[in-house]
């Protein structure tokens, strides 16, 4: 189990970094996404990895799972779902205004001063 | 207990749902609020200031939950420094905010920028890693907004860029939480102090490679070269007060590095100690010089001013490299300095920006209002570069001494004065440009604009009044700063404050 999580996260990892590194803003909030999933399950596995043991105390038992782990990774979960909401917005507003959805600077200043002067 | 710690964290929390949902069509009622929030903040944070100032650490138990279950605010000396700062910048920006009509050109600007506080103070006075983690997402989502505001095409792709380039920061971070977390069972700094140090010096992987990502994810807030690329375009495309209140963001990170490398992963843990050394103080070069240059070869005002905070940030963590009290105090005092300098330079920026086409530096026609906004532009870059008599000056030498009797001491001073001499050229450059060069174009009668509003040069002013009062006082800031530093190294009062604290759940009450 331990090696299909860690692949998993790696694998997760590996191809979020590619997509952020690419020029357009849709493959690279995508990797964010992906980036996001990865560091999720993550943090999951950051309080060990259990079956069928429960989080909180109870009679009988004696192998529990770390409750904190699960509290943090919703937390993290609400917050990338939130700001991935905000990129995508954000980045639509972007494409929207200036018909261009590269992330990079154009590569020639001198045309957008050009266009600043035009305003 | 002594609820006043979270005030400037719930208050700020109140008001900005408050402006929204109340006050969001009544423009003087949200500048009201919005003013008389600040106006709160800072004089609570003066008190917390106070308090904290004759050593005392004070814990605040969220839900008296002890430590380490709990979340617990600390007020130390150095938060409490470092949210007085928040708000004494706070409150001049939002009046330039208010005098430049800024907050009218979008929607919820007073709300956002509460917000934005309320991220800050709290990434300032937590005690607790995920929760530094939280806060910073507070902050940066406030900063999206704020960073957008008013639109434009150029802003928002810059906003597209900086939200990005955050979002792969709070990535890391988590993943740097999750392996501390793997590592040691808490995020309590005060716990993670004691554990950390007890971790097997044979088993220290772990532990090495997340304070190598915690210590990436705070250079990225600080704007450490190679992490530096989401800063320039980001600040120049922000709106210029927001760019001004930003100045602080960076200090956020310059502050995380200080807490969490004098406290959890200190000099003298062997498992970390080659991290300061071999990677921060190169880095801290690197970005001072990348800073200063780009200084001189800014094509813009703005980028200008942006590329001026890079090299600032570097002088601050050269100073911060080397861990020592002295080096931190002087860090301490030069990152006050640089924070009130580069917030007066971008509202400074903004001035220039109102009655001009475009901030590139060529000559164009007189500016309105020029020969106040030259001068005001002067002091500022004086204080920027680091030239006699203000501020600047004395921060850059309380740096170059406290770095004398250090390994690589050669390295610091050449890099720290030859980029000095570089970005006074370059300021004096821009500045002849904007102000000096304006004499020589054709005016045109009919392109007269309004000079900015008086309310505007107030905040300025205050600004710079401000870092007058910071020379004017050195001696005794830098003392307190060295007080500050005295603290910070002897983490023992801290640790025991947070972790023997009794509340809900504490050891000392077990038995009940």
């Amino acid at each position: 189990m331990e090696f299909l999580v860690a692949s998993a996260i790696g694998i997760l990892t590996a191809s979020g970094i590619y997509l952020t590194l690419r020029l357009r803003t849709f493959p690279v909030i995508i990797g964010i996404a992906l980036l996001t999933y990865a560091v999720n399950v993550f943090l999951f596995a950051s309080g060990r990895l259990t079956i069928g043991s429960p989080p909180v105390l109870r009679d009988g038992v004696t192998s529990y799972a770390d409750p904190l782990p699960q509290a943090l990774v919703l937390t993290a979960i609400v917050i990338s779902f939130g700001m991935t909401a905000v990129i995508v917005m954000i980045s639509l507003g972007s494409y929207l205004g200036s018909d261009d959805d590269h992330v990079d600077d154009p590569l020639d200043d001198a045309a957008a001063t050009d266009a600043e002067d035009a305003q | 207990m002594n609820h006043w710690i979270i005030a400037p964290i719930i208050l700020p929390g109140i008001l900005a749902p408050f402006i929204v949902l109340a006050a969001r069509f009544h423009m003087p009622i949200q500048r009201v609020l919005s003013i008389g929030g600040v106006l709160a903040i800072m004089a609570i944070s003066a008190g917390l200031a106070w308090q904290a100032s004759d050593g005392t650490i004070t814990l605040y138990q969220l839900g008296d939950w002890a430590s380490p279950f709990g979340i617990g605010l600390v007020a130390d000396r150095l938060s409490t420094v470092m949210v007085l700062l928040t708000s004494i910048l706070a409150f001049f920006v939002l009046l330039f905010a208010i005098g430049s009509g800024w907050d009218e050109k979008g929607r919820h600007f007073h709300a956002l920028y509460q917000f934005q506080l309320m991220g800050i103070i709290g990434a300032f006075l937590t005690g607790d890693l995920f929760n530094l983690f939280v806060f910073f997402e507070v902050l940066l989502i406030a900063s999206y907004g704020l960073m957008i505001h008013s639109g434009g095409n150029e802003r928002m792709r810059a906003g597209v860029q900086y939200v990005m380039f955050n979002l792969l920061g709070s990535t890391l971070f988590l993943f740097a939480l999750g392996a501390i977390y793997a590592e040691t069972g808490t995020l309590n700094m005060a716990d993670l102090a004691q554990r950390v140090a007890l971790i097997d010096p044979d088993a220290t992987v772990g532990i090495r490679v997340a304070a190598v990502l915690l210590l990436l994810v705070f250079a990225i807030k600080a704007a450490l070269v190679p992490l530096h690329f989401w800063l320039p375009s980001s600040y120049a495309e922000a709106p210029g007060p927001v760019a001004a209140l930003f100045a602080i963001m960076t200090k956020v990170g310059a502050y995380c590095i200080i807490r969490v490398y004098t406290l959890v992963f200190p000099l003298n843990l062997e498992a970390t100690a080659n991290l300061h050394g071999t990677w921060l103080l190169p880095a801290a070069l690197i970005s001072l010089s990348v800073g200063m240059v780009g200084v001189l070869g800014a094509k813009k005002l703005d980028r200008l001013v942006a590329y001026s905070v890079i090299g600032s940030m570097g002088m601050v963590m050269v100073a911060v490299s080397k861990f020592t009290p002295d080096s931190i105090a002087a860090a301490l005092y030069y990152m006050v300095h640089s924070t009130l300098a580069a917030g007066s330079l971008f509202l400074i920026v903004d001035l220039v920006s109102t009655s001009r086409k475009n901030l590139q530096l060529t000559p164009q026609p007189p500016i309105a209002g020029a020969t106040m906004t030259a001068g005001l532009f002067f002091a500022a870059a004086i204080a920027m570069t680091g030239m006699p008599p203000l501020s600047g000056f004395l921060g850059k030498l309380m740096v170059l001494e406290a770095a004398f009797s250090t390994p690589y001491a050669v390295w610091s001073w050449s890099v720290v004065l030859i980029s000095s001499f570089i970005a006074v050229v370059g300021f004096s450059r821009a500045g002849s440009m904007v102000f000096w060069k304006a004499r020589s174009v054709e005016v045109d009668d009919e392109t007269k604009t309004q000079s900015p509003a008086t309310l505007s040069y107030v905040a300025v002013g205050g600004l710079l009044t401000m870092l007058v009062l910071l020379t004017v006082f050195a001696g005794p800031i830098y003392a307190y700063m060295a007080d500050t530093s005295a603290q910070l190294f002897a983490p023992e009062a801290y640790i025991s404050t947070v972790l023997e604290t009794p509340g809900k759940l504490s050891p000392l009450q077990e038995g009940n």
